[in-house]
């Protein structure tokens, strides 16, 4: 029994280890090479940079070019500012849809669910649309609402979730407490669902970032490009900067990775709670 | 403090009515125990008070003044959960001080309540713990104290007690009824065990089916029930029920014929029973003994005996089915299997016409 139980163990942590390696390979050989010169990168893509072919020159050309500071203000606020709004509407959407009885509720609990299942990008034509006639083309508000409208179903969806798992005498007791409903959601609820806003905030951080389809449609006029395309610009259609397009990517990837560290902490407790009472 | 006053209040999901017009009055400084079977609407009753479920019809009045449409904290009232329902990302502190803080109380006098409040229920060392770190028995204590400090004119306690253990749970129903006593705030409190509910109350509400069954001091409940369900409810082990025939009335009492040789005289009001109806004894356990010499006698085979050390319950099956148990001494002799007799007084006797009603008893000896 023991022996079949260890078996089953190693199989499990082959195929995790096997997926990670997967999983991390490319990002890696981004960032090693992103420290290697030209030749290097091309010679031997898959070793480690060594005195004679380290090289920082990808470094410096991303960063000489004054525009990338540029490009990487856009994409944090951008990330940072749809990120805030779809926790903060989200949380208090499914709040309000969870808790409150009123007409058409389950209509509109079913129209965000609606928005898990079709994908955003199939109304790509109809929202540039939208944002030309509002005038909001190549200004980084348009970015900010798409990312908004993309993240809320999901956000909705788990957040929901997570409240109905609160005791509703929780929430009873502090009515009777003599609390808002406003000092409840926020004094009571926000705090109890921190695992849960953890992983809502990751899953809906990392695709803003990486995005590039909204970017290069919506807001690829000079000044308001994120990091995803302004890396474009290294990639040509006859000669590609290696050096400068691994360097600005290891450098896009750095922030989500600081993110997500201090994120996860809070994200295992999301997906482990309810395991233990 | 405050009155509380229930006039004729319904309450319905939908097409389906839980709670078919209770009325009741709740004097300042009572201790009522709502009691009854589960999903007889006491708890129902009681979140309506509070303000957590919304009236269908009736009126609620709280100190004189119509709440039927004031939310919860407005009412003066403070609830005690089951759950404890304690925030459990906050210290005992903030728990209790909770409600206080919001309600812009200076935070010197929260302090002093908060205070107050944790030495009266020994949670002083506790108070900068997580409910997490507590015992159930403290949690529970918290929860109270979480009432009190809002220094409530009403406590409403939603069966406090049945997430505890035995022991626990009779300290604590000390505890409970030593701050009415010192606090002497009106209370309601909910449960579906009578022994809390004789124990607590100064006055006992019986639910069944959403209606009032009876209202009244626990030994008049216990003496004088106006039917067979609150006579079955209030006493344990309950009260054991015999079919009988009505063969005579008169000033002194009913006669009837239960089924064994010589029929009883029972002194109770006669009322509209006639001669041959079919009514039923009620004979609590602890009036019946065994062998005969009680007066009254009843026959039938042993089932169990249950042993208590101070006392033992003797389940006996008379030959037309009905069940009895008779509560005998701890050293009772009675063998399972064996043809036994036990008897009672007719002083001792209810009796309840073919509807359940009780018909009013004489006998002084058990006036309350």
């Amino acid at each position: 029994m023991a022996r079949h139980r260890k078996i089953n163990r190693i199989a499990v942590y082959t195929a995790l280890t096997g997926y990670t390696l997967f999983a991390i390979f490319p990002i890696a050989l981004v960032m090693i090479n992103s420290f290697k010169d030209r030749a290097a990168i091309f010679g031997s893509p898959l070793a480690l940079p060594n005195p004679t072919t380290f090289s920082l020159t990808g470094f410096q050309q991303v960063l000489d070019k004054a525009d990338f500071v540029t490009y990487f203000t856009n994409s944090i606020i951008v990330t940072v500012i749809s990120l805030a709004l779809v926790l903060l509407t989200g949380a208090m959407a499914a709040w309000a849809l969870g808790e409150y009885r009123f007409k058409g509720n389950t209509i509109i609990g079913l129209y965000m669910a609606l928005g898990i299942m079709v994908p955003i990008r199939l109304g790509t034509v109809s929202i540039l649309k939208m944002v030309v006639g509002l005038n909001l083309i190549n200004t980084l508000t348009a970015l900010i609402l798409v990312y908004t409208a993309m993240g809320l179903p999901l956000a909705i969806l788990i957040l929901g979730e997570f409240m109905a798992q609160i005791p509703r005498d929780l929430r009873e007791a502090a009515r009777c407490d003599g609390v808002s409903e406003y000092t409840i959601f926020t004094h009571v609820i926000l705090p109890l669902i921190r695992p849960a806003v953890a992983t809502v905030g990751v899953f809906t951080m990392v695709p803003i970032w990486n995005d590039l389809w909204f970017p290069l449609i919506l807001a690829s006029g000079d000044g308001k490009q994120t990091i995803t395309l302004g890396v474009q610009q290294f990639i040509g259609q006859y000669v590609t900067n290696w050096n400068a397009v691994l360097s600005a990517l290891t450098l896009a990837i750095a922030p989500i990775l600081i993110l997500y560290v201090l994120f996860s902490r809070h994200l295992v407790r999301g997906l482990t709670r309810g395991a233990v009472k | 403090m405050a009155d509380v006053s229930l006039r004729n209040i319904t309450k319905s999901y939908g097409k389906i009515e839980v709670l078919h017009g209770i009325s009741l009055d709740v004097k300042d400084g009572e201790f009522v125990v709502f009691v009854g079977p589960s999903g007889c609407g006491k708890s129902t009753a009681l979140r309506i008070i509070a303000g957590l479920e919304e009236i269908t019809s009736g009126e609620l009045h709280i100190g004189g003044r119509l709440v039927n449409e004031v939310p919860p904290a407005d009412r003066g009232i403070a609830m005690v959960f089951q759950s404890y329902a304690l925030y459990p990302h906050m210290t005992v502190y903030k728990n209790m001080a909770f409600g206080l803080k919001f309600a812009k109380t200076n935070k010197a006098e929260t302090d002093r309540r908060v205070r107050e409040a944790a030495e009266i229920l020994q949670l002083t060392p506790y108070l900068e713990r997580k409910p997490r770190d507590l015992s159930g028995g403290q949690r529970q204590r918290v929860a109270i104290g979480r009432a009190i400090v809002r220094e409530p004119s009403v406590f409403l306690f939603d069966e406090p007690l049945s997430n505890l253990d035995a022991a626990l749970r009779i300290n604590t129903r000390i505890e409970i009824a030593k701050l009415h006593r010192s606090l002497k705030a009106t209370t309601i409190y909910v449960t579906h065990d009578q022994v809390e509910a004789m124990t607590l109350a100064t006055k006992i509400v019986v639910l069944n089916q959403g209606r009032v069954e009876q209202v009244g001091p626990p030994l008049e409940l216990y003496h004088h029930p106006q039917n067979q369900f609150v006579a079955g409810f209030i006493g344990s082990p309950k009260m054991n029920f015999v079919k009988g025939k009505v063969l005579s009335v008169d000033a002194r009492g009913v006669t009837v014929d239960y089924g064994e040789a010589k029929p009883i005289a029972i002194p109770v009001g006669g009322g509209i029973a006639k001669v041959g109806d079919t009514v039923t004894l009620g004979i609590r356990p602890e009036h019946l003994g065994e062998g005969g010499g009680y007066g009254l006698p009843l026959t039938g085979t042993v089932e169990a005996v249950e042993l208590l050390g101070e006392a033992s319950f003797v389940h006996v099956r008379r030959d037309d089915g009905t069940a009895l148990i008779a509560r005998s001494p701890g050293d009772s002799q009675a063998e399972i299997g064996a043809k036994i007799t036990v008897s009672t007084g007719a002083d001792h006797m209810h009796l309840f016409d073919t509807n359940g009603q009780a018909f009013p008893r004489h006998s002084k000896a058990d006036a309350a």
